[in-house]
């Protein structure tokens, strides 16, 4: 708990506020402020992880969220987050983390053996071997590849953290608060501009918190402090720190993912992360650079990392990083030694394949290569290849400056593809990319600070003189200006293996058997070498293994290709961006106003689609839902039953069209329909297919209302929503739903008519007779129709009167010796007289196919009929509606079996249909069958043979009419 | 992605639902024959650029056209099926339903 | 050059510099018997096949881009022969025999992992559905195991049976089903065509589809006119484009379809596992990404890039179904485009035009196919007959009516599923 390597007095943490935390069981002390690797860093741990393939000994090699290497689990009880970045992780008391990708310990990883057989797995070397035996793949090979792969581990638990979403509206979003988003959303914020202001990390500032030199004459910490006090004094401003911008999409969309609670202990009140929908009129990318390596021979070690993450190491956290050597070729790798050594840090050499003046306070070696390093389980020593010869030099931390790629990630979003700059050697964005999104800064190479800020000022500017506002002259503040001077050098030609992708082990040598072996084009490359498929997808290695396939393919680095980049920016979690989604909260509910009686009762609920239905109504004595359903079903026949059908859809059509419209959108005419009459009527799809059934009632002159499935409820609203619209928008009709307006019940049975007595004068009705109808005082409707095929009644009240005119008629009908049925014994009862659910109208059937094909009128068009009428849906062949009868009663019928000729094999060749409905009857003491057959209707009184293999089943079936029960239909119609 | 309902202004696309080509407004008459009916059931230019398509929106029950590039997703113009199907219906009488 | 471990082996002793280009990269030639446009998965076996089976040679794959970089190359590697309807069952079953031989048949790793696959039922209805498809599946002499909730549990113990919104009945279990190494099959197949003397030919956009008295005479192409006996249009997702050329409308729409990957992760799904009711699949590659996917984004679209609606819409479904990946985190979305047939079954037949072909409409299912596509065009290509197992997958039935395969059930007419 030392802290052996924290430079005193010096960084931005709190030293006032000590934190403890653990590291592979080791309790080390931090400080307030400080990530993980800050803190690992300052108590001396260099080693942090293992690497994917080879497992290396690996450090951290940045500071930010592009770190390739220092990946963590982080644990909190039974939960455990794989993957987690040291270098993003800030820690908070008791946090506890853990290294990931070994087997053993993190100084002693057993399959580091892999590193010493790499010459066997070389690019690719997968696709050519592990084939034989072939058996051996599943069993053997697969298994040991994916032990050996894969990086963090899941708990294997639910995960129990508290996720969520929201949405945000700007006029500008600025992303990233380096120089460039301070001052680009401070010129915004002063034009009145609703500005969001998202920065990835902790706190606001970006480089200015770590090398920012003087703006204005102050530090440029401060400068930026006091940019940020006045934003976060704005109304017009949201800072969002903490906030990575994920990705781009269309029109102006951004996500985001916030890290809410991460940095803290668990606490169940605050969520961990929020994914956040931010629609922006226009934003403004300041994210900044990315420093990128040199390949040389082991530049993977712990202690080695990027310039510029040492640089923050050092001034934004106060580590020592001990001996340093810089190795770089451009200013700012040299800027960086400069200030490290005011800073009191030792740079024990300066390395810099450039021939540029030996004039510093530090060893310089100019034109001068690193060419290896030592150091098992961290650096020890650097060698260098210069002018006197080579040298070994004693260093504890290596940084290299190779460069900076401009972070123009999300300008890739929407696959525009970059510029070459051959004066910064990197990928710059081109305009319009991302429509609406303007990079500024660095984030399109102009990298000095001066430079930063003025173009933060024009690109807010541009942006808010589309947006329409005003824009007050703003002074540009004073800062350094220093030239970038690139040489460029990607990989060190020294022998060895040189990384490219830290991550996923790809060396220079990978990249060149890709194109020795035909894998030249970048994408081939990238594929087979895996560079770039990494944790941080290639963002610290796809430039240079880019330029390194031009050098082996003899091509200049805009002919080889460009690199792109896809969402997300940062890894996102599943649960951030599926917040709300656990457990219930995927779908909504939909709930019956006989819902709570339902379930007091005892009912099991099932699921249709959105809605919660009753199975059956146990009573004392049932144990299966066999005796209560044969039970409801028998109370149906023989009293009377009460069913909540209120899931059905409900149009209210009305005008002096209706019924015209009506017969364009039904098979049949429903114009010709009485006042007072309901008819049952089938929509098609225009391809001809059934779409829906239901019933159509005519309440008056010009109004109708007509019932959906309750599947297809919202389909047929918006199907006959484009009729009308598309077709005939002329004509007098409107219509709405209503389907969650009224509160509807089927009362059904001999007995029925007690039972609506009991709640209403209940009107004189025929068969298919409707009427409105006063249930206590309540304006409601009835309807004479029967889905049981028993007398029947539908009785409706606005939803509000839904639960207590339930009661009633439940009590009622338990005078009369009856009660509620549920969805079990209404299959039962449907079956029994070869009703259609979607289980036989499935989306493959015409009406003919279901036996319906009269009820297409031959007088009018309507909707799929002309579809209808094509050969193959009207010549001979097709499967046809039947029922379906057990030879031998005690026999059981499956749906999903299929059925063949009683003597032929059950193959696909002889496969002559299949069942799609089956129920037991307790009225006809078998169980019942619907299904397709080839040519069904004439080969009633067939017996053919059910097959269903899967469980086993064969059974000898009749083939006969759907209709089983009461065929004449004298009972519903009496 | 955001669409510009003429009814209710700019909403995101989670509101709508896609119906795909503006074709489909084109209804041929009921006789028009297999081929006919075989071209505005099935048959498509699906452009890759400039297109025509049908969404509905949901909470206003509006059935809209876009123009649209199905490149870039940049939308052109929208404007009620209403109107469209108007036009189209003025211009083809004999396909009045 | 054969690979095998032992030569793994002997080139890792020399520093691996002995091995040799995958495939060639010839000029075109002026002529060619058979060309085909499009060096995806489909394309690639397609001429693999007509080397092999039919003993042909001079055969050209025109690629706009480089070979595998469409749809072979980003999907979410699923392989399966689990379907229903006559026509899709023989022909999807071919394919499932075709990839147990495949290692051995392209002597490459493509790592087809039988790991099996199980599609989840919620109600009782769906069950009844998923049996039917289980029972055909068997009739086709495939594999299928109906398991009952305890049986889903048994395999995926870390799914939420307490909470989730559509509580899990059981699943249709299939054994053979699983997952292959994309690219790797692409490359296989391209390294196996090429040794077989078929010229792939990389950055070469067809231009222009030559015809004369309605019979194909070549096509032109952005590194000139190359004259053809015949011309296959093998271009999943820009086929439409292709098909102008020749003055043709195809029954197919170009829609996004998105998938995910997460970082890597050790051994924790060992199955493909389907959700339909939240249109949500997920499997782990060998790598240990999570690799999984959902819906259409439903749009017309040659973007390649999807939108937030549907991404957030399959990350709930995750959360809905196993809660327990919620730490793993994205790593890359992409979008592919996809062929879209009316019905949702797939072409392979012959056109009008006399000599020219036509292969697509493989929706969101072409990856599997890849084996079969390639093996029945082939045929019809070399025999002017359909091969019998994709004899249904003809141009003319949705004018017709006959023989519509709309597995969905939800319209053979385009946008309803």
């Amino acid at each position: 708990m030392t802290q052996s390597h924290r430079i005193p007095g010096r960084g931005q943490i709190d030293r006032a506020r000590p934190v403890r935390f653990r590291f592979d069981g080791t309790l080390y002390e931090g400080f307030q402020g400080d990530t993980l690797a800050s803190a690992l860093l300052a108590n001396g741990v260099r080693l942090m992880a293992r690497s994917f393939k080879y497992h290396r000994p690996r450090g951290v090699m940045t500071a930010g969220a592009e770190d390739p290497s220092a990946l963590v689990e982080v644990i909190e009880g039974n939960q455990q987050t794989p993957n987690v970045r040291a270098s993003v992780q800030e820690i908070y008391e008791g946090l506890e983390a853990r290294s990931q990708n070994r087997m053993g310990p993190l100084s002693f990883d057993l399959l580091a053996v892999n590193d010493r057989l790499s010459p066997f797995f070389s690019a690719g070397f997968y696709y050519k071997t592990f084939m034989w035996p072939r058996a051996f793949w599943e069993r053997i090979y697969e298994p040991a590849i994916r032990r050996a792969a894969g990086l963090g581990s899941l708990s294997g638990h639910h995960d129990e953290g508290v996720y969520e979403k929201a949405w945000a509206h700007c006029d500008l979003l600025v992303i990233g608060s380096g120089p460039t988003g301070l001052i680009a959303a401070l010129t915004a914020a002063r034009a009145g501009a609703d500005v969001i202001l998202a920065e990835d990390d902790a706190r606001m500032g970006g480089r200015l918190l770590s090398d920012g030199g003087e703006i204005d004459g102050q530090p440029a910490r401060d400068w930026a402090a006091g940019v940020l006090t006045e934003l976060a004094g704005l109304r017009n401003v949201r800072l969002m720190p903490r906030t990575a911008v994920t990705g781009a999409y269309d029109d102006g969309t951004f996500g985001a993912l916030e890290r809410v609670g991460l940095h803290r202990a668990p606490d169940a009140e605050l969520p961990r992360e929020c994914f956040w929908r931010i629609h922006a009129r226009r934003a403004i990318l300041a994210a900044g650079a990315l420093e990128r390596p040199i390949a040389h021979p082991d530049n993977d070690r712990p202690g080695v990392m990027m310039a510029s993450g040492l640089h923050s190491y050092v001034s934004r956290w106060g580590v020592n990083p001990g001996r340093v050597v810089l190795f770089s070729n451009n200013d700012s790798g040299l800027a960086t030694a400069r200030a490290l050594t005011a800073q009191g840090i030792e740079v024990a050499a300066y390395v810099d394949p450039r021939e540029i003046p030996v004039t510093e306070d530090f060893p310089v070696y100019a034109g001068a290569q690193v060419t290896g390093t030592r150091g098992r389980l961290g650096l020890k020593t650097v060698e260098v290849r210069h002018k006197g010869g080579t040298s070994q030099i004693e260093a504890r931390t290596l940084g290299l400056a190779g460069g900076w790629n401009p972070t123009l990630h999300l300008t890739c979003h929407m696959n525009g593809r970059p510029d070459w700059s051959d004066a910064i050697a990197a990928f710059v964005p081109r305009d319009g990319m991302v429509p609406g999104l303007a990079a500024a800064g660095a984030a399109r190479g102009v990298f000095s600070t001066a430079g930063c800020l003025a173009d933060g000022v024009a690109v807010a500017a541009e942006a808010l003189n589309a947006l329409g506002f005003k824009t007050p002259g703003a002074k540009i503040p004073q800062a350094e200006d220093a030239p970038y001077a690139i040489a460029p050098l990607w990989a060190v030609d020294a022998g060895g293996r040189a990384w490219l992708d830290f991550a996923n082990d790809v060396t220079t040598k990978d990249v060149k058997l890709a194109a020795q072996e035909g894998y030249a084009s970048v994408e081939h490359m990238k594929r087979y070498t895996t560079q770039g498929m990494a944790p941080d997808q290639g963002k610290t290695s796809n430039v240079a293994a880019l330029a390194v396939l031009a050098e082996a393919t003899g091509r200049e680095i805009p002919q080889t290709g460009t690199t792109t980049f896809r969402p997300p920016f940062v890894p996102v979690s599943i649960a951030a961006m599926g917040a709300g989604g656990r457990g219930q909260g995927f779908a909504p509910k939909r709930l019956l106003t006989s819902d709570a009686k339902t379930r007091a009762m005892g009912a099991p609920m099932i699921e249709a689609g959105l809605w919660y239905r009753p199975s059956y109504f146990p009573r004392a004595g049932e144990t299966t839902w066999r005796e209560a359903c044969d039970r409801e079903v028998t109370m149906v026949r023989e009293a009377v039953g009460v069913c909540d059908v209120s899931t059905l859809g409900k149009i209210d059509v009305q005008g002096a069209d209706a019924g015209r419209f009506l017969d364009l959108v039904y098979t049949n005419a429903m114009s010709t329909l009485a006042v007072g009459r309901a008819r049952y009527g089938l929509m098609l799809r225009e391809d001809g297919m059934v779409m829906d059934d239901g019933t159509c009632a005519r309440l008056g002159e010009g109004q109708f209302l007509i019932t959906t499935t309750t599947a297809a409820a919202g389909l047929v609203m918006r199907h006959m929503d484009f009729v009308h619209q598309a077709f005939c928008a002329d004509w007098d009709v409107r219509f709405i739903s209503v389907t969650e307006s009224w509160a509807q019940f089927a009362v059904a049975g001999p007995k029925a008519r007690a039972v609506l007595a009991a709640v209403c004068t209940l009107p004189d009705l025929p068969f298919m007779g409707c009427a409105p109808v006063s249930v206590g005082g309540v304006a409601g409707r009835v309807f004479r129709i029967s889905f049981s095929g028993e007398l029947g009644y539908e009785v409706a009240v606005p939803t509000r009167y839904g639960a207590a005119l339930f009661d009633r008629l439940l009590a009622a009908a338990e005078a009369e010796g009856g009660g509620a049925y549920g969805m079990e014994a209404l299959n039962v009862l449907r079956v029994e007289k070869g009703f259609l659910t979607h289980a036989e109208i499935h989306g493959r059937v015409t009406a003919d196919d279901v036996g319906l094909g009269k009820m297409v009128s031959a007088k009018k068009d309507c909707i799929g009929k002309p579809a209808s009428q094509r050969p193959g849906l009207t010549e001979a062949g097709r499967e046809q509606l039947v029922g379906l009868m057990p030879v031998d009663r005690g026999d059981s019928l499956s749906a999903g079996a299929h059925l063949f000729n009683q003597h032929d094999a059950p193959t696909r060749e002889n496969d002559q249909g299949y069942v799609t409905s089956v129920a037991p009857s307790a009225t006809l003491g078998m169980w019942l069958g619907l299904g397709f057959l080839k040519d069904g209707r004439a080969r009633h009184g067939e017996v053919i043979r059910l097959e269903d293999g899967l469980r086993g089943k064969k059974v000898r079936v009749r083939v006969v009419d759907p209709v089983f029960f009461d065929p004449d239909g004298g009972r519903m119609r009496g | 992605m955001r669409i510009p309902c003429p009814c209710c202004g700019s909403r995101d696309r989670r509101e709508f639902t896609y119906y795909g080509a503006a074709v489909f407004l084109d209804r041929p008459a009921p006789d028009a024959g297999l081929e006919a009916w075989d071209g505005y059931l099935h048959l498509r230019d699906n452009p890759a650029g400039v297109t025509r398509d049908l969404w509905y929106h949901d909470p206003c029950a509006a059935w809209i056209e876009v123009e649209r590039d199905t490149l870039t997703h940049r939308i052109l113009s929208t404007h009620l099926v209403e109107d469209a199907a108007a036009a189209l219906r003025a211009a083809r009488p004999e396909a009045q339903p | 050059m054969r690979y095998s471990g032992f030569r793994v082996f002997t080139q890792g002793l020399r520093g691996n510099t002995g091995w040799t280009p995958a495939w060639r990269k010839p000029a075109p030639k002026p002529a060619y018997d058979i060309v085909i446009i499009g060096g995806g998965g489909h394309g690639l076996s397609t001429a693999y096949y007509l080397a092999k089976n039919h003993g042909l040679k001079n055969i050209a794959v025109l690629e706009k881009g480089y070979l595998g970089g469409g749809n072979v190359g980003r999907n979410t590697t699923i392989v399966r022969a689990n379907y229903f309807l006559p026509g899709n069952q023989e022909f999807y079953s071919h394919s499932l025999k075709l990839w147990e031989g495949l290692e051995g048949e392209l002597n490459y790793n493509v790592m087809h992992s039988q790991r099996g696959l199980i599609n989840l039922f919620h109600s009782d209805g769906q069950r009844d559905a998923f049996a039917r498809r289980g029972n055909a599946m068997l009739a086709q002499g495939d594999d299928a195991i109906l398991l009952d909730r305890e049986g889903v549990r048994k395999h995926l113990p870390y799914l939420d049976f307490e909470q989730t919104r559509f509580p899990i009945y059981g699943g249709l279990y299939h054994p053979r089903g699983g997952t292959a190494r994309h690219d790797a099959v692409a490359w296989g197949y391209a390294r196996g065509a090429d040794r077989r003397g078929v010229d792939l030919i990389e950055n070469c956009e067809v231009t222009g589809i030559d015809i004369q008295n309605g019979k194909v005479t070549g096509v032109q192409t952005t590194r000139g006119p190359i004259r053809a006996k015949k011309v296959a249009m093998v271009a999943a997702g820009r086929s439409g484009q292709v098909a102008a050329m020749a003055g043709m409308r195809l029954p197919i729409e170009s829609h996004i379809l998105q998938a995910f990957v997460t970082e890597g992760l050790k051994p924790v799904i060992d199955h493909v596992v389907s959700f339909g009711m939240g249109h949500f699949y997920i499997s782990q590659s060998d790598k240990g990404g999570l690799v999984f996917g959902g819906d259409l984004d439903f749009y017309a679209s040659y973007a390649a890039r999807g939108n937030l609606p549907m991404v957030e819409h399959v990350m709930e479904a995750g959360m809905t179904l196993m809660p327990m990946i919620g730490r793993a985190k994205v790593l890359r979305s992409w979008g592919g485009i996809m062929d879209m047939s009316p019905d949702g079954s797939p072409i392979i037949d012959k056109t009008g035009v006399e000599g020219l072909y036509v292969n697509c409409g493989w929706n969101y299912g072409g990856f599997k196919a890849v084996p079969a596509s390639g093996y029945c065009l082939a045929h019809l290509i070399a025999t002017d007959q359909p091969h019998p197992v994709a004899a249904r997958f003809r141009l003319d039935r949705f004018r017709t009516g006959r023989g519509l395969m709309d597995e969905e059930g939800t319209g053979s007419q385009h946008n309803l599923h």
